[in-house]
């Protein structure tokens, strides 16, 4: 095969793979979520409830799209995309295996950050031009949370930068040969965690809609099509953030006997079933409480990651 | 490349020009946005993939976040958007635009004396950024620091509580 037709292979392979994969972690966490929790889930369509996601979409589908008379409407329907798009882009920096890859950017990390932020247009904007008390105060939310958890999810991460010499995604997945970097850069692990999930908004940090207070935050006025798309673009969020983790602190491809591939897959679902553990497990704080431990206690830990970090390099190089 | 660029290029003006004119501020931000954008793509093409990148995140990704948190904040309706019509007669066009004109016109005339050279940049590494950064330009970089501190000492300063009226009430909350 020529180049291009690799290269146009490798994207459309991405794209197919990463709608159904996250379509079907809906029912596997609904699935695993059950199990949690001590009951069934949905287990009524097809094997083991698996065609659950497709009656969904079939559902889904078949709903009038309606944009509410009073919403702002160019920004009501752009709002869903920017979501799917900013995190689809993403994925084009993800290094899965060697040679399988959609773009070998030499800043692949910044770009994924820089895509990362971008996302938080799309709750904010649904939440504005919703024009609805609830959805604006979910969408102020989503802005504040991002802006807030954003700025020491790229200090965590310049540890990691540090040690591989590089911003490229390949070059620090090949760092890690000797030894995976969750074990030197634990803390860095521990806050780019709790920030992955802060800037997908999942519980605990699903303020941004949470139901008991918001109905349901910026996406009170959606529905249909429109409303798949929050939903896909926030599970689409949590394979990404978990395919980063494995890529940055867990050594990415890289293991023993099976193909890289299937290393990086096993990974990266052992990832996403922790953030449905999580979900399952943890409650939701006061929004206040959100920030002051975000700037009072992760921001100070992953600054002093980086002066550490920094400085054991600098002692070891001399 | 170099259709990239003249595309990019021209996204960048229409939507800027689009800022200028929409009523709406929320719909002026979001071509503030895309602006932004397509000048991340015309430094990528110039081979700074580092500088693009750091535009995304820093213009594109946080200022302009905050930009529409505060619009958010502020709640501007229909009001803002009849004062904004008011403003945007013809007659307020002509002495911003003649300003603009002479600008644009000295524009072209130093293009027009050189040698185009689009497009032709070496890519800088990150590397190489950062060793500039903090050798010949590290000046520049300590004085952007210290004005950077002011402005977190006085945001302090503006959004600290009094302790007079802390006193007032035995939980922070005030009282009057």
């Amino acid at each position: 095969m020529s180049p291009t037709a690799v290269y146009l292979v490798t994207i459309f392979g991405l794209l197919i793979a990463v709608f159904t994969l996250s379509a079907g972690l809906i029912w596997y966490e609904r699935r695993l979520l059950a199990l949690f929790q001590d009951r069934y889930g949905p287990n009524r369509v097809g094997p083991f409830g698996l065609l659950q996601s497709v009656a969904d979409i079939v559902k889904i589908f078949f709903k009038e799209d309606w944009v509410p008379p009073f919403a702002d409407k160019p920004v009501f329907v752009i709002a869903p995309a920017v979501i799917i798009v900013a995190t689809l882009m993403s994925f084009g920096v993800v290094a899965f295996a060697p040679g399988v890859m959609v773009s070998d950017l030499n800043v692949g990390l910044l770009f994924f950050l820089a895509m990362s932020s971008m996302g938080a247009y799309g709750v904010a904007l649904a939440g504005w031009s919703s024009n609805n008390k609830y959805s604006l105060l979910g969408g102020l939310r989503a802005a504040a949370q991002v802006i807030s958890y954003e700025v020491f999810m790229g200090l965590s991460l310049m540890g990691v930068v540090m040690m591989a010499g590089s911003f490229n995604l390949v070059r620090i997945v090949q760092a890690q040969e000797r030894m995976w970097f969750f074990l030197p850069q634990l803390v860095g692990m521990a806050v780019f965690m709790v920030a992955g999930f802060a800037e997908t908004f999942r519980i605990p940090f699903d303020l941004p809609e949470a139901e008991n207070e918001l109905v349901a935050g910026f996406h009170t006025e959606y529905s249909g099509m429109k409303f798949a798309f929050f939903f896909l673009g926030e599970y689409i969020g949590i394979s990404l953030v978990s395919a980063m983790l494995v890529i940055l602190f867990f050594g990415g491809w890289l293991g023993p006997v099976l193909p890289p591939l299937a290393w990086f897959f096993i990974k990266t679902f052992i990832f996403i079933s922790f953030f449905i553990l999580v979900r399952g497990s943890l409650p939701r704080p006061r929004f206040d409480q959100l920030m002051a431990y975000g700037w009072k206690v992760m921001l100070p830990l992953s600054l002093a990651n980086l002066v550490v970090t920094a400085g054991i390099l600098l002692w070891r190089r001399s | 490349m170099e259709t990239v660029f003249y595309i990019s290029a021209a996204i960048a003006v229409l939507s800027t020009l689009m800022v200028v004119t929409r009523r709406n501020a929320v719909h002026a931000l979001l071509y503030l946005i895309v602006s932004l954008l397509a000048v991340a793509v015309i430094l990528f093409v110039l081979g700074g993939p580092m500088v693009a990148v750091l535009e995304v995140i820093v213009y594109a990704g946080a200022i302009m976040v905050l930009f529409v948190f505060v619009i958010i904040v502020l709640n501007i309706g229909h009001e803002a958007v009849r004062q904004e019509r008011q403003w945007l007669r013809p007659g307020n066009w002509i002495g911003p635009a003649l300003l603009t004109g002479v600008l644009a016109a000295e524009l072209v005339y130093i293009l027009a004396g050189r040698a185009a050279g689009v497009a032709s940049g070496e890519q800088v590494s990150p590397a190489a950024l950062g060793a500039s950064l903090f050798g010949p330009y590290v000046l520049g970089v300590e004085m952007a620091s210290l004005l950077l501190l002011a402005a977190l000492v006085g945001a302090y300063h503006l959004g600290r509580r009094t302790t007079t009226r802390q006193e007032q009430g035995s939980d922070g909350i005030d009282k009057r």
